[in-house]
């Protein structure tokens, strides 16, 4: 299974380009097994959207 | 420009009375917050803030729903930053990260490169409660100070002016799996900031 780090790295990734078929389900997969991922990739969309107020968008 | 001169009375009765009930305050707030992030500099942020309103004031009879304008100074607004930050690219090059700046975060993971137990990511709710308390900008602010200034540069860039990659790269040479990185780097550091002085905070209270 992919470790916790490189999920890290592909769920900041995918923020910034389009991941790869592989890369999609390798990630799928180990956010069904954990939890600490899951929450780290709700923390990147929880970045995003906070950014975007900064910017002025409601 | 003086940087810390308010509007002058004539523009401050514009404002006003287009703004109507809309808080002038408030927009100001926002704006200088949001110019402060980028630009790390209280005088420069008041600069482009000050720049941005009264070209907004200028053109203020293209825009008749206050629904918009907001968003009408921000785009205004962000040019301006993009010009400052511009001007200082080239005195100010970015270097790409080394191998040794990828370690930063070992200690987050343990030897499988699994988290560790009290590293765990938490889940923080829902971003938009967290954006209406002034208490979690400010706190934002000191994170994202505590970013490396090349890192906030691209960061910022991305998050806050919204340009794509490819652009970023292209305005400050770097390579897409280097801007990658230190994109990846600068959510990190503000991830971590903010559930250490933030989220953890927040649970002690």
């Amino acid at each position: 299974m992919m470790s916790c780090k490189k999920a890290t790295h592909l769920l900041s990734q995918q923020l910034d380009r389009p991941l790869d078929a592989a890369e999609r389900v390798a990630l799928r997969f180990h956010l069904m097994m954990c939890t600490g991922c899951t929450n780290f990739s709700k923390n990147m969309s929880f970045l995003r959207t906070v950014c975007a107020r900064a910017g002025g968008k409601s | 420009m003086n940087p810390s001169r308010p509007l002058s009375d004539s523009q401050g009765d514009a404002a006003h009375a287009f703004l109507d009930g809309v808080a002038l305050t408030a927009l100001r707030r926002d704006m200088l917050r949001f110019a402060q992030l980028q630009l790390r500099n209280r005088d420069a942020a008041e600069d482009v803030v000050q720049e941005a309103l009264a070209a907004a004031l200028a053109a203020r009879d293209r825009f008749e729903q206050r629904a918009t304008f907001k968003t009408w100074v921000f785009s205004i607004l962000k040019n301006k930053i993009i010009d400052s930050l511009r001007d200082g690219w080239h005195t100010r090059r970015i270097e790409p990260l080394s191998a040794e700046d990828e370690h930063d975060f070992d200690g987050l993971f343990n030897a499988k490169e699994r988290w560790q137990k009290q590293e765990l990511p938490a889940n923080w709710g829902d971003p938009e409660r967290a954006a209406e308390n002034q208490q979690f900008w400010a706190v934002f602010e000191i994170c994202i100070q505590r970013m490396p200034d090349a890192t906030a540069r691209v960061f910022a860039m991305r998050e806050f002016l919204g340009f794509e990659v490819a652009e970023i790269c292209k305005e400050v040479g770097i390579t897409s799996s280097n801007c990658w990185v230190i994109l990846h780097r600068a959510r990190m550091i503000l991830r971590l900031c903010l559930q250490q002085r933030w989220f953890g905070e927040e649970n002690s209270r």
